[in-house]
């Protein structure tokens, strides 16, 4: 049963993707790429990645498509229909696709237990998580401890980003807006509901957050869930009222506190006499230290997509009413 | 059936190849960005069913569920880490649009293109 239905959200999803791809407007575009996420994700969930699904809802479909549309508000809607490479481009597409087709057949059949990606490492994640970190969610001990390297490299590429966008775009100053933003404040229906939403949508954010180790979630999520509350505030009130609550000089801190702190855990690490981000020396019982540990770096995580995703919000919005 | 179990790479193959396509035909900056991030969808899509293992759960370890089969946590890790900073690429790619835009007022790239050249 289960097996039909992924099948059909597949299926979905081509259909999704090509309507998304052959639309002449960007408005309708963008739109379903939003439900194109939204399916993905629930097809992460079927693959028991649940703390896949999670961030593929709150990042892809929520705040990817939100930064879409700021974007296009700027830009003519309508794309112009005229695309000269299209058969050629169809044909080295076609044949492409053909050899990767032939390739699939050399696969190890889908959900194999056997497949050579399960022999290696994956056996020794799933017994050593227990003994060593002691936290339920092998993904968090992964993220954050296993593999902390990689995480901090992929912490300072959204630093990166978040900072060439302020770069790109100026920050958002309070003074040089045009005129205040009303936001959605004279539409009743939106700010009633969005109204009682948005303390719900951050007291989840921080559930993500503080229950990372035990369930789905983490500080990739919870950040991302926190953005997403502010924005919901930002669209209803009007960006002036979102950065009273939190200006863009804390935004800036937010984003660089974040990495800072993961990097400093590392440290400290060294410091204690052992490896850089070898958390088992935080504490005297090095289990208790792995944890401390994970849940500082996944503090320091959640810190930088929150700061990292608003900041590029409010620099899109902003922008708009600048110019 | 083989149908059943090559069906996840034929559907990552397809989205992969849309979004190729899109990058490599469409004049239209922002379609070639949402091109692009189809793309990167349909590599995730190959990695979590890579991930996926026949009767097993989501890696964590509960009291609720007796089975101990696991699917493979890595391939899951990689992607979630990769979907924030994808977001992060793709803001950033909005924002070079958005100044190409206020600099020769259009995104699509042959027109650019031309008024460089008129420019020159």
């Amino acid at each position: 049963m289960t097996e039909i239905f992924s099948v059909f959200l597949l299926i979905l999803l081509v259909i999704t993707a090509a309507a998304a791809i052959r639309t002449t407007n960007l408005f309708v575009a963008v739109m379903l790429m939003g439900i194109f996420s939204l399916l993905i994700a629930i097809n992460f969930f079927l693959l028991d990645a649940a703390d896949v699904a999670l961030t593929e809802a709150a990042v892809g479909a929520g705040i990817s498509t939100v930064l879409f549309l700021g974007a296009l508000a700027f830009m003519n809607e309508q794309e112009r229909k005229q695309a000269p490479k299209r058969l050629a481009g169809l044909i080295s597409v076609s044949i492409t696709g053909l050899i990767m087709a032939y390739a699939t057949f050399d696969k190890p059949a889908f959900g194999d237990p056997n497949a050579p990606a399960h022999q290696h490492l994956a056996p020794w994640f799933l017994e050593t998580t227990q003994s060593a970190v002691d936290i339920p969610n092998v993904i968090t001990a992964i993220l954050g401890s296993f593999r902390g390297y990689d995480t901090l490299g992929e912490v300072f590429v959204v630093l990166t980003a978040g900072i060439g966008v302020l770069f790109l775009l100026d920050t958002p100053s309070a003074g040089a807006m045009l005129k205040r933003d009303e936001g959605l404040r004279h539409y009743l229906i939106p700010r009633m509901v969005g109204r009682l939403l948005i303390p719900f949508i951050l007291l989840f954010g921080l559930y993500v957050q503080f229950h990372g180790e035990y369930g789905p979630g983490g500080g990739f999520q919870a950040g991302a869930l926190v953005a997403a509350s502010i924005i919901l505030y930002a669209l209803l009130e009007g960006q002036d009222r979102a950065l009273e609550v939190l200006p863009q000089r804390v935004l800036t801190a937010l984003m660089s506190f974040g990495a800072l702190l993961y990097g400093g855990v590392g440290m400290v690490g060294i410091f204690k006499g052992a490896n850089f981000l070898d958390y088992s020396v935080l504490s005297s019982d090095p289990v208790a230290g792995q944890q401390i540990g994970i849940i500082l770096i996944e503090a320091g995580v959640g810190f930088t997509v929150t700061g990292v995703l608003l900041s590029i919000f409010h620099a899109f919005v902003a922008r708009g009413r600048t110019q | 059936m083989i149908v059943l179990d090559l069906f996840h790479y034929w559907t990552f193959i397809a989205l992969l190849m849309m979004g190729f396509y899109t990058v490599i035909v469409k004049n239209n900056l922002v379609k070639r960005l949402l091109g692009l991030s189809l793309f990167q969808s349909a590599v995730f899509l190959l990695f979590i069913g890579i991930a996926k293992v026949e009767g097993g759960t989501t890696p964590i370890f509960t009291k609720l569920v007796d089975s101990q089969v696991f699917s493979n946590p890595l391939p899951q890790v990689l992607i979630l880490t990769a979907i924030v900073v994808g977001i992060s690429t793709s803001a950033l790619g909005l924002a070079i649009i958005l100044r190409i835009k206020e600099a020769y007022g259009t995104i699509e790239e042959d027109e650019i293109q031309s008024r460089e050249e008129e420019a020159q």
